[in-house]
């Protein structure tokens, strides 16, 4: 937004210049001159690209980047088309077809339109993943998607809406498409496109958005964490009768908050918890409120977890933002059937908590490589937990070695678990815990060193942080 | 004064019109007939004048002799007078047997006349399913069995063709799918989007069907295949049904309530 204005104001500057220019030579001003200049043009391609340069087709990173060519033997209408051959699944150049189409230079000016209309067929009866327009790579603000889209062997005219076009006063990416074969059995196709462009339909009514795919989400955040709104899909009539849905950018939408010294929303959707307190995150398209919402239970100020002060050097990190991490296959198992400890890592302000919920026991496992910790002398971890401390309960930390073969069983793992047990268990305060390996008698060796479980769960919520071997 | 007309004259002198143009016959003049002789603006809230229309309840027989789904009530969440419109409004909910609601109000021994300009501006609602009309019925249709009686539909929707609405006459020996009729289709608008103007202009021996400023279809004895039954008088009625064999079953995807809002109506002579 920042950098738009400033472009508006140099736009506003030159046009001052001009006009001046022109009162000096006592001319006319040209009716051609607008504020905007961006061009108004909705023609994309007819029997030629119109307006878009010459360096304008970017295939996605992993697609089969020969898979788009102008096919002058096909059209709709003229004697062209657009041709998109679709690989075969094990085509070794690249597994699906799928690009954008992006203006070279200036973006176009598409308020004085309501749709990206065109024509296609394919060689058989296909459902294609995607066609939109406004992806430009950066910073695809403005992202329109119709998804899962039947396409016959008959030339049919599609209609992409466009959600709100007072947002498009320079879009570049003017079309985008994805195809593959999942629902080909693999086997490839050819699809061709004609006469797309940018249309004033005036035939496109009843605009209506939702974000959270249409749900009211509740979510629990701390000061300082973001989280998003998505899911946003927005359903239009078109001139068929037949509604139409597409998958949008939020930053089609106004985006308001019920109480905004709790979380702020800015115009992408992201929401900032400022303070404790509930705040719903509400939005409307074009003046129509959008359906679902997002509910943020900000419940305070998150304590962080103390930073550790030893080298790194002198550690062997397993999760801290502090140190480099070693290599973890995960910090969550999800081992069955006993286990009902759910992942829901945060981050505030950059610090990255493990956030086990619903928590019984947990297994974190680096086995790949196993870890030689016989330079170390013990384990550090820090705890917490936010709820209350039921008597007797219990927290054990086990560390396990795989043994000599490196492998998880084979009769030569070994392990031993440390419990832990009131005072030293407290409820909202981090829970600092080192064990020496001299205390774990039954802890065999520290070559292959390879998971630590957590244990001792009431179904209630452990954070944890600063996993690491010191010495 | 009609497009058919003019057509006609052009061929029948074609020569003449080579030497005088046909600049001033291609403009259609829509509507003749000035001095108002009938209105219905709506402007008092409530329920609609009873001095000039009555509900038809319940329906009917066989839902109104199409299959129709709705149940019509004088119940003012179907029918009110609000702002200065006329809203009907089709409502799904379980009622008294039927899962639509909806209204139909009619003209008959409070108004009845034959000939004349018939105009009403209607914002029409939308969907599939939902069916509005604002049309004519022969004032002897208690003693003469329809379709002896008449029928002239100014105006016909289906909520699933947003763009297209339709003028229709019903007659002995061509009546429902033989009925005489023509479409009318917006190119750049809808009819959901904002109001428009419906109207006839109905004289001895011919109907003009116009939408706004475009006459688009006229309808003469020459043009049905019986006898010409629209030298008698006819009320008006006004509904939105729900359902039914004409415009099918609503779906999923049709968003309840719908709402035809009618800012007036208006007969001229």
């Amino acid at each position: 937004m920042k950098n738009r204005k400033i472009n508006y104001f140099k736009k506003s500057l030159l046009l001052l210049i001009v006009m001046i220019t022109a009162i000096n030579c006592d001319r006319e001003l040209s009716d051609d001159a607008t504020l905007s200049g961006f061009s108004k043009n909705g023609e994309i391609f007819t029997d030629n690209f119109i307006g878009m340069g010459s360096d304008f087709y970017f295939p996605y990173g992993d697609s089969k980047f020969t898979a788009f060519s102008v096919d002058t033997d096909e059209a709709y209408k003229g004697n062209a088309s657009i041709r998109f051959d679709v690989p075969n699944a094990n085509d070794p150049q690249g597994s699906y077809a799928g690009g954008i189409f992006r203006v070279e230079g200036a973006g176009r000016d598409l308020t004085g339109y309501d749709a990206l209309t065109f024509w296609a067929k394919a060689s058989q009866g296909v459902t294609v993943a995607e066609f939109g327009f406004g992806e430009d790579f950066f910073p695809n603000q403005f992202i329109t998607t119709m998804r899962n889209v039947s396409v016959g062997t008959a030339w049919t005219k599609y209609i992409i809406p466009i959600p709100d076009a007072s947002r498009l006063l320079q879009e570049r990416g003017m079309f985008r498409y994805a195809a593959g074969s999942n629902g080909t059995n693999g086997a490839g196709y050819t699809i061709w496109i004609d006469e797309l462009r940018f249309e004033k339909l005036g035939t496109i009514a009843h605009g209506q958005a939702s974000i959270m795919n249409g749900n009211n989400q509740a979510l629990t955040t701390f000061v300082g964490v973001t989280s998003n709104v998505d899911g946003v899909i927005a359903t239009f009539n078109l001139p068929t009768g037949v509604d139409q849905a597409v998958s949008i950018s939020p930053s089609y939408l106004e985006f308001s908050s019920s109480n905004p010294a709790v979380a702020s929303v800015d115009d992408a959707g992201v929401v900032t918890s400022l303070s404790a307190g509930t705040a719903v995150i509400t939005a409307t398209m074009n003046g129509v409120a959008a359906t679902g919402s997002l509910t943020i239970n900000c419940v305070g100020t998150f304590i962080h977890a103390p930073i550790p002060t030893r080298n790194q050097a002198n550690v062997i990190s397993i999760f801290s933002d502090t140190y480099n991490n070693v290599p973890v296959n995960y910090y969550n198992g999800y081992w069955q059937p006993w286990q009902t400890t759910v992942s829901n890592d945060f981050s505030v302000l950059g610090d990255n908590i493990l956030n086990y919920t619903i928590f019984n026991f947990v297994g974190i496992e680096f086995s790949n490589p196993t870890i030689n910790a016989n330079s170390m002398t013990g384990i550090h971890l820090d705890v917490f937990i936010p709820g209350p401390v039921a008597p007797g309960r219990q927290l054990r930390v086990l560390v396990v070695d795989f043994g000599a073969n490196g492998v998880f069983g084979g009769g030569d793992d070994t392990r031993h678990s440390t419990t832990f047990t009131a005072p030293t268990l407290v409820s909202q305060a981090w829970i600092p815990i080192e064990i020496p390996f001299s205390a774990m008698p039954l802890l065999l060796s520290r070559s292959h060193l390879a998971q630590i479980i957590l244990e001792g769960g009431d179904g209630s919520v452990l954070y944890a942080d600063n996993i690491y071997f010191y010495n | 004064m009609m497009i058919k007309l003019i057509k006609r004259s052009c061929l029948l002198t074609g020569i003449a019109m080579f030497f005088i143009g046909c600049s001033t016959d291609e403009k259609q003049t829509v509507i003749t007939m000035k001095e108002l002789v009938m209105q219905d603006e709506f402007d008092t809230n409530g329920a609609p004048n009873s001095s000039l229309w009555s509900y038809n309840i319940g329906t009917g027989n066989n839902g109104w002799g199409n299959n129709e789904l709705q149940y019509y009530t004088d119940r003012p969440e179907n029918i009110v007078v609000e702002n200065g419109m006329l809203k009907i409004k089709a409502i799904r909910e379980l009622y008294l047997g039927s899962g639509y609601t909806s209204a139909r109000i009619f003209t008959k021994g409070k108004f009845e006349k034959k000939y004349g300009r018939f105009e009403a501006r209607i914002k029409l609602p939308w969907g599939k399913g939902i069916w509005p009309a604002f049309w004519l019925l022969g004032a002897n249709s208690d003693t003469v069995v329809w379709p002896q009686c008449g029928e002239i539909d100014i105006m016909e929707y289906l909520g699933n063709n947003p763009t297209t609405v339709f003028g229709t006459v019903h007659g002995p020996g061509y009546s429902g799918a033989e009925s005489i009729s023509k479409n009318y289709s917006l190119l750049d608008n809808r009819f959901d989007n904002d109001f428009h103007v419906f109207g006839i202009e109905w004289g001895e021996n011919y109907i003009n069907y116009y939408v706004d400023d475009v006459l688009y279809n006229q309808i003469t004895p020459e043009d049905v295949p019986g006898e010409w039954v629209f030298n008698e008088p006819f009320y008006i009625i006004l509904n939105m049904a729900v359902g039914g064999n004409l415009p099918g079953t609503p779906n999923s995807q049709t968003v309840f309530p719908q709402t035809m809002l009618v800012d007036y109506i208006r007969v001229y002579e």
